[in-house]
């Protein structure tokens, strides 16, 4: 069961002049404790929204992004209070799958969404979302994909390549029964009853832009502002931020904006060097930080980042963010044609993890990763590189290599003839056991001191016997 | 605060050099651990402290200095800590009027303003009292982090004016000691530069020097 801290209240900050004063201050990263003083409980007192967990770091609540590999790359989820920028793909073909896995997500979990666009109304957005793949169907389905896809055997302890032992496994399947992140089937619609129980709010720019909702005089962008503005809104009609005594909310905002910076939001970013709003942007992320440090919401954000014309906006983006996730799509590009990428579809850099509330955070291990689009599901593995790649030319199939096991010394009886390797490298393992010959054993004198390496006796008497074990000693 | 980082600038909390100005600065990588550790030192080192925090939530530094083995919320109660949680406040200038001049009033304004009304503040949280009981020792000014005021509209010559008076108020008429970040290009040093590796764990941060990393070696 997903349990979480509670959200005390912290008392107003004393002797400052400019500190408003609010009644009740929801922060979302407390961390479990006993509660302030006024009431009687003994000990913490535990609330479970769901669709959330406690992060095994630091106790902060996070919440899934739809996709469970992708969580596994951002230390376990997306955390409650913080933004997910999405760098788009070049086509933005991809990162509108992100955004609406996202958004499937909070509707599964019965998440309240709001979701800004510019482009497409949000109703038709929500219409599109990908179902869920329930537990009892989702093994069946998923079991013919993962036929065609042959994964390396990680049982077999690899030899030369042992380093790649250690790196973590991406899970790339539904695990049974898992109730924080869920997979969807990218081929099917979300089923029409789950969208109309869901509770969710719409900003279609060209709708409100002309709309009279009181706006405070600020120099964003009239887009920017009214988006604000709605958010800001929601968040206090509906207790989102504890300040509303009339709403005790207990459940998480997931706020999606699609596009943002794109030239139909108003923003001059990605047409111009030096445009006449080239703060607006970077104000909008922060009051969006503002607001959403102060509640419980999550925030995903795609913005085409390629088209921005001046770098400097784009670090400070990336600082004005939490998470910043990048997607690089192979289409039209010259890694298209690079066999080490032919099965997938694209890159994806993580490029910034937050250190919240901790000096150190939970950064990946795995740089190289790599997401395909397969019919159903939306995978992302790590590419292996060119060291395994290069291995597999150094070492042509048909000959016999002497090795040295990991971690043993020099001597003798340490090297090994390894069958096993060449079967791995080898593209057809067949041919491979069936090339290789031995030079005459080596005689054994009488002292016993020097054995014969372990070989491939496979030929002996003329029937092909087992590869012998590893020091094994000929009869 | 980090020992290990105390005795490589030679430093502890009972001799700490007034009337300094520090810049840390992080390329490509995250320095915040360095507003950590100076916050918690110079709180260790019974200073008054104005943290104008921009980037981050009072409680994030709270929960990371309790790590280190101050209390925020304890000092902010007894006066040694004057914080400006810059993105409550920015919230409450933007969607409502102040009756007051605030301190991040520039993010009303249009074009592009000055700073003076953050000043004003830091200048009024660190003026000493004059009670007559000298409770701290010396007061230090503590911004994370400056290039967010870049981020915000201001212009270039208003932070560095900021900066300048800041510095001319602080550690000249105060006596004080000013501690900025900002990511940037990593300035050079004007006497000694020393260069060490560093490797941040739960609690400390080790540092080595190049090449003498135990993971290496």
């Amino acid at each position: 069961m997903a349990a979480v801290a509670t959200c005390g209240s912290s008392a107003g900050s004393t002797g400052s002049a400019v500190a408003t004063a609010s009644k009740s201050n929801v922060t979302s990263f407390q961390r479990r404790g006993p509660r302030a003083s006024g009431t009687n409980d003994s000990g913490p007192r535990l609330v479970s929204i769901a669709g959330t967990r406690p992060s095994v770091r630091n106790g902060q609540l996070l919440v899934s992004t739809g996709l469970p590999a992708l969580d596994q790359l951002l230390g376990g989820g997306l955390a409650v209070g913080t933004v997910l920028l999405i760098e788009e793909d070049k086509y933005n073909i991809y990162s509108p799958l992100l955004f609406k896995y996202f958004l499937a997500e909070g509707i599964v979990n019965g998440h309240t969404l709001l979701v800004a666009s510019t482009k497409e109304d949000p109703a038709n957005i929500l219409q599109e979302l990908p179902a869920p793949l329930l537990d009892d169907k989702c093994k069946k389905e998923f079991d013919e994909d993962v036929y065609n896809h042959k994964t390396p055997e990680s049982n077999i302890k690899m030899k030369i390549a042992w380093r790649y032992q250690l790196l973590p496994k991406i899970e790339i399947g539904p695990v049974s029964s898992s109730r924080f992140g869920h997979y969807y089937d990218a081929s099917k619609r979300m089923p029409q009853e789950l969208i109309e129980a869901s509770n969710w709010h719409g900003f279609f720019l060209p709708e409100k832009i002309s709309s009279t909702l009181k706006v405070e005089p600020c120099s964003l962008t009239p887009g920017y502002t009214k988006l604000l503005q709605f958010i800001q809104n929601i968040i206090y009609e509906e207790g989102f931020d504890g300040s509303n005594p009339q709403k005790k909310q207990r459940n998480i905002l997931r706020i999606g904006i699609q596009n943002l910076g794109s030239p139909l939001w108003g923003d001059d970013i990605c047409c111009a060097e030096n445009g006449g709003n080239s703060h607006s942007l970077t104000k909008f992320l922060y009051v969006l930080r503002g607001l959403l440090r102060t509640s419980l919401s999550a925030c995903i954000i795609t913005m085409p980042t390629h088209l921005i014309q001046n770098k400097a906006v784009i670090a400070r983006v990336t600082n004005l963010s939490d998470i910043v996730v990048g997607l690089e799509s192979f289409i039209g590009s010259e890694k298209e044609t690079n066999p080490l990428y032919k099965d997938y579809h694209g890159l994806i850099h993580i490029r910034q993890i937050p250190r919240l509330n901790n000096l150190i955070c939970d950064e990946s291990d795995v740089k190289d990763l790599a997401f395909k689009l397969k019919r159903k599901l939306f995978t992302i593995e790590w590419v292996q590189d060119n060291y395994l790649r290069q291995e597999r030319n150094i070492y042509p199939p048909g000959f016999s290599y002497l090795l040295k096991q990991k971690d043993s010394a020099w001597g003798e009886g340490s090297l090994q003839h390894s069958t096993f390797l060449m079967s791995f490298l080898a593209k057809a393992t067949a041919f491979a056991s069936r090339l290789v010959r031995h030079s005459e054993p080596l005689k054994q004198n009488g002292s016993g001191r020097i054995r014969q390496a372990a070989g491939p006796r496979l030929w002996h008497d003329g029937q092909r016997q087992e590869a012998p074990g590893l020091l094994g000693i000929p009869p | 605060m980090f020992v290990e980082l105390n005795n490589l600038l030679n430093t502890t909390p009972d001799r700490a050099e007034q009337g300094k100005l520090t810049l840390l600065c992080d390329a490509k990588t995250d320095g915040s651990f360095l507003v950590h550790h100076f916050l918690s030192f110079y709180l260790k080192a019974n200073c008054k402290v104005c943290f104008v925090a921009l980037i981050q939530s009072f409680s994030h530094y709270n929960i990371v200095g309790q790590k280190l083995g101050v209390s925020l919320t304890v000092a902010r109660e007894r006066g040694q800590l004057v914080f400006l949680e810059g993105l409550k406040s920015a919230v409450d200038v933007v969607f409502q009027a102040q009756k007051e001049p605030h301190p991040l009033q520039f993010l009303r304004e249009a074009n592009a303003g000055n700073l003076k009304p953050l000043f004003e503040f830091v200048r009024e949280a660190l003026k000493p009292i004059d009670s007559g009981e000298a409770r701290w020792t010396y007061p230090v000014l503590l911004v994370d982090d400056i290039s967010v005021l870049l981020s915000l509209g201001m212009g270039a010559v208003a932070v560095l004016d900021f900066i300048h008076y800041c510095r001319a108020t602080v550690c000249w008429e105060l006596k004080l000691r000013i501690l900025w970040r900002r990511p940037s290009q990593p300035t050079a040093q004007r006497d000694q530069s020393f260069t060490y590796q560093y490797k941040i764990q739960d609690k400390s941060v080790s540092f080595f020097a190049k090449g003498m990393s135990p993971a290496v070696l």
